[in-house]
C-alpha cells in the first residue's frame, strides 16, 4: 500500500477510535490477557499488557492500529516472552468464515490481483495478462455469504448448548469485521484443556472421525437394532434424521444400509459430515495462544467494525458494522464486483475515478482494489 | 488419601507406602534375602515381574478379589513391594515400564470388577474414590452407565489411538460422556501405570540384597532383548511428499503445512539453508520471513525452544493427512518408512 493510502486509512481510523470509545471495550480480567497490534505496512507488536479502558485506549490513540488483537488465553504474565508467561486457561473460541464453506456464489464475487503486474482477473490459478502464478484472491462477500455462515454458527451453538450442556449467555458471537464469525465461549469445563483435547473437540463439531459402530454399523453379522433412533440425542440422532429423513423410511433404509456394506456406511458418514458437522476453522480453536480481534475494533481487510451478535438471525453485518464517516473522497477504483454497505450499492468500478463516502473508499482500499486518485 | 480395607490393599498393592508397610509387618529388607519362611514372597515377586516382561498379567492368589487369609494377603502385597525392590536394583527403565503396565492392568481388572458389581454399592463408591483421589476424574454412575465430564474424558482419552474412543464416537451428553464400566477403567489405564511407574521410579534403591544377585542378574539379561533395530527407507510420507508438491506447483500452502513441512525437514537433519528454497515459489514468499520462520522453529532464535513435527491424528484434524497403507498406522510422519526388523 502507498503512502498516499495509508495516510487516508489512518485518518479514517483515528476518527472512528476518537469517536467511538464507547463500542471498545477491554475484556473481562484484562490484566491477565496478551494484547498486540498491528500498523499499516508494518510487522506484528505482541506480549502487550494493559489493564484497562484507558491504557487501551491510549494505545489506540497513540498508535492508529491497523488492527488490535488480545488473547482468549490467561496468563500469570502476558507481556513477557510466550515461553515464560505461565499459561493458565483460556476462553473457547470458534472461527466461522465464508471462505471456508465452498459456496457456489463464492466465483461470481471472487477476483485475483497479480503481485507482479497488479492485473485484475476472474481467473483463480494465475494472471491472465503475465500468467504469473502470484496471485491474490479478493472476494468481497456477498449476502448469500452470510446467510450460509449464520447456518454455521447455529449448527455449532446447538452442539454447544445441547451435547456440551453450556449456557446459551456464555456463548456470544461476533461479526468478524470481515466474511465471518467469531464464536466465544467463557466459564465452561473447557477453559482449562490444552491444544490437543481442543482439536478433538474441533473433530466432534465438525464430525469427523466418526466410525460406523458409532452407529449401529459392524463390519461382521450387522444387527438393526443397534442403528439410531430419530429421537436420540447428539450425533445418533443426527445422523438418523439426515439418513433415515423420517421414521417411515427408516426400515427400509436400514436393509439398504446393510446390504451396502460397512465401508460404503463409512464413506457416507464422510460424505455427510460436511452437511451436518459444524464447518469452523480448526486452527484457530487448536491455538491456545492465538490473539483474536478485538471485539469493537476495526477490521484493516474492510475496514467494518468487529461487533456483538445480539440477535444473529436479525443481524445485517454490512449495514450494522460500517462505522465510518460519510465524507465523500474522490478515489480510483478497479472493483468489478457490486458491493453493498450500510444499505447503499456501489460499484462495479472499471478503473475508474469515483466519489464516494470514506466508509465505501476505505472498503475499497483495503481490498487493495481502490487508489487515492 | 482413603483408608483401604486389607483385601484391598491386595488388589490396589500400589496404594501402599512400600517402607511403611513393611516396617508396620515387623520386616527389613534383608530378611527376604536370607530367611527360608520368606523365600516364597522374594520367588513370587520374581514370578510376577517375569511375567510382566512377556506382556502377561500375573495371576493373583485372590479368590473373587478377596483375600481369603490374612497370610495370601500379605504374600500378594510383599510380592509386589519386593518387584520394585528387585527393579531398583537391576537399574534397568524398560522394566519399570513393563511393570507399571502389567500392575495398572492388573489393578484395572479388580476395579472393573468392582465398579461393575451393580449390587453392591460400597464397592462401587470404593473404585469411584479411588479413580477421584489418583487422577482427579469425578465419576457419577448414572443408571448402567458412568458419567465423566467431556472436559476429563478428553484429558485422558487423547493418548489412545483407536478411534472408538475418538469423542465423536461416544456418547456425549450434556456436557458428559456416558461409558461402561469396562470403558471407564480402560480410560485411566495409562495414568494408572503411569502412577505406578512414578511410585517405581521415586523409590529409593537399596544396596545389594544378598541371596537377590542371581534374580537381579537373570532380569537384566531379559532386559537386554528388548531393545529393537530399525531399517530406515529414505522415502518421505504421502504429507510431506504432498506439502512439497503444492510448494514446487507454486500454490499455496496453508501456515499449518508450512509448518509441519519444515519441522519434519528439522527433525530429518535438514539445515535452514536447504529448507528454505523449498518455500521460494510460494505465492506469498520473502526471504527474510522464510528464514526467521525457520530459525524461530529450529530453536535458533527467538524463546530457544525447539518446534517438533505434528503427529499424524494432529494432520487428520487439519487436512494434511494423506494416508497410504505404507503409513502402516504410524503416530507421527517422521515414523514413516522405520520398520522393525
Amino acid at each position: 500500500m502507498q503512502e498516499k493510502e495509508v495516510k487516508f486509512l489512518e485518518e479514517a481510523f483515528k476518527k472512528y477510535y476518537f469517536d467511538h470509545f464507547d463500542l471498545i471495550h477491554i475484556p473481562n480480567r484484562p490484566s491477565e490477557r496478551e494484547f498486540g497490534f498491528q500498523k499499516f505496512n508494518s510487522g506484528m507488536t505482541r506480549h502487550i499488557s494493559l489493564k484497562d479502558n484507558k491504557e487501551l485506549h491510549l494505545l489506540l490513540m497513540q498508535n492508529i492500529p491497523s488492527d488490535v488483537y488480545c488473547s482468549n488465553a490467561y496468563y500469570s504474565f502476558p507481556n513477557l516472552p510466550m515461553n515464560e508467561k505461565d499459561w493458565k486457561e483460556a476462553d473457547l473460541i470458534f472461527d466461522i468464515d465464508a471462505k471456508d464453506l465452498h459456496l457456489d456464489c463464492r466465483p461470481s464475487h471472487s477476483i485475483t490481483k497479480c503481485n507482479e503486474c497488479n492485473q485484475i482477473s476472474h481467473s483463480n490459478d494465475h494472471c491472465l495478462l503475465c500468467k504469473s502464478k502470484k496471485i491474490d484472491t479478493k472476494s468481497l462477500p456477498c449476502k448469500n455469504c452470510i446467510e450460509e455462515s449464520k447456518k454455521e454458527v447455529f449448527k455449532l451453538s446447538n452442539i454447544l448448548i445441547e451435547d456440551f450442556g453450556l449456557e446459551k449467555n456464555n456463548i456470544q458471537v461476533y461479526f468478524s469485521g470481515n466474511e465471518g464469525f467469531h464464536v466465544y465461549v467463557y466459564n465452561s469445563q473447557f477453559q482449562e484443556i490444552g491444544s490437543r483435547e481442543r482439536s478433538e473437540l474441533v473433530d466432534y463439531i465438525m464430525f469427523k472421525g466418526a466410525i460406523p459402530e458409532t452407529f449401529g454399523m459392524k463390519k461382521f453379522k450387522p444387527n438393526r437394532s443397534l442403528f439410531p433412533e430419530l429421537e436420540e440425542k447428539g450425533w445418533r440422532g443426527r445422523v438418523s434424521k439426515e439418513i433415515f429423513g423420517s421414521k417411515s423410511k427408516r426400515s427400509k433404509i436400514i436393509s439398504e444400509l446393510i446390504s451396502g456394506g460397512y465401508s460404503n456406511f463409512q464413506k457416507k458418514l464422510e460424505n455427510i459430515s460436511t452437511k451436518i458437522g459444524a464447518q469452523i476453522d480448526p486452527n484457530v480453536t487448536m491455538d491456545i495462544h492465538r490473539i483474536f480481534r478485538l471485539p469493537g475494533s476495526l477490521n484493516s481487510k474492510s475496514g467494518l467494525t468487529k461487533i456483538f451478535c445480539n440477535d444473529l438471525k436479525r443481524t445485517d453485518p454490512y449495514s450494522e458494522s460500517s462505522f465510518l464517516n460519510e465524507n465523500t473522497i474522490e478515489v480510483k477504483a478497479t472493483c468489478p464486483i457490486e458491493f453493498k454497505l450500510k444499505n447503499k450499492k456501489f460499484g462495479p468500478f472499471y478503473n475508474e475515478v469515483v466519489t464516494v463516502p470514506t466508509y465505501s473508499a476505505v472498503y475499497m482500499i483495503c481490498k487493495n482494489l481502490a487508489t487515492i486518485s | 488419601m482413603l483408608e483401604l480395607g486389607t483385601d484391598e490393599y491386595a488388589k490396589y498393592p500400589f496404594m501402599a507406602d512400600a517402607g511403611k508397610y513393611l516396617k508396620d509387618k515387623g520386616f527389613t529388607l534383608n530378611q527376604f534375602g536370607t530367611d527360608p519362611d520368606l523365600k516364597s514372597s522374594v520367588e513370587k515377586a520374581f514370578h510376577r515381574l517375569k511375567v510382566s516382561t512377556e506382556g502377561g498379567i500375573y495371576k493373583s492368589a485372590l479368590i473373587d478379589g478377596q483375600a481369603s487369609k490374612s497370610n495370601v494377603l500379605e504374600l500378594e502385597v510383599f510380592s509386589f513391594l519386593l518387584a520394585i525392590v528387585l527393579i531398583k536394583l537391576t537399574g534397568m527403565n524398560t522394566l519399570i515400564k513393563r511393570f507399571a503396565l502389567a500392575e495398572a492392568r492388573r489393578a484395572e481388572q479388580h476395579l472393573e470388577k468392582d465398579l461393575g458389581k451393580a449390587s453392591e454399592k460400597s464397592k462401587i463408591d470404593l473404585a469411584i474414590r479411588i479413580i477421584y483421589d489418583l487422577f482427579g476424574i469425578e465419576v457419577t454412575k448414572q443408571n448402567d452407565f458412568f458419567e465423566i465430564p467431556v472436559a476429563d474424558y478428553l484429558k485422558h482419552s487423547i493418548s489412545f489411538h483407536e478411534r472408538e474412543w475418538k469423542l465423536i464416537n461416544r456418547t456425549v451428553e450434556n456436557g458428559k460422556v456416558l461409558l461402561t464400566h469396562e470403558k471407564t477403567v480402560r480410560l485411566i489405564r495409562k495414568e494408572l501405570g503411569n502412577y505406578i511407574n512414578s511410585k517405581i521410579i521415586n523409590a529409593p534403591t537399596p544396596p545389594m540384597i544378598p541371596g537377590f544377585e542371581k534374580m537381579v542378574n537373570e532380569l537384566i539379561n531379559i532386559c537386554k532383548k528388548f531393545t529393537p533395530s530399525y531399517t530406515i527407507t529414505g522415502e518421505h510420507p504421502p504429507c510431506i511428499k504432498h506439502a512439497i508438491e503444492v510448494l514446487e506447483k507454486g500454490e499455496n500452502l496453508p501456515h499449518s503445512g508450512r509448518f509441519m513441512l519444515a519441522t519434519f525437514l528439522l527433525a530429518k537433519g535438514q539445515s535452514i539453508e536447504q529448507i528454505a528454497p523449498l518455500f521460494k515459489n510460494a505465492p506469498d514468499f520473502n526471504e527474510k520471513i522464510t528464514l526467521y520462520q525457520l530459525n524461530h522453529l529450529a530453536g535458533t532464535s527467538g524463546s530457544g525452544t525447539q518446534y517438533l513435527c505434528p503427529s499424524c491424528e494432529k494432520l487428520k484434524t487439519q487436512n494434511l493427512c494423506f494416508a497410504i497403507p505404507e503409513c502402516d498406522n504410524i503416530f507421527n510422519p517422521l515414523q514413516f518408512g522405520k520398520k522393525r526388523k
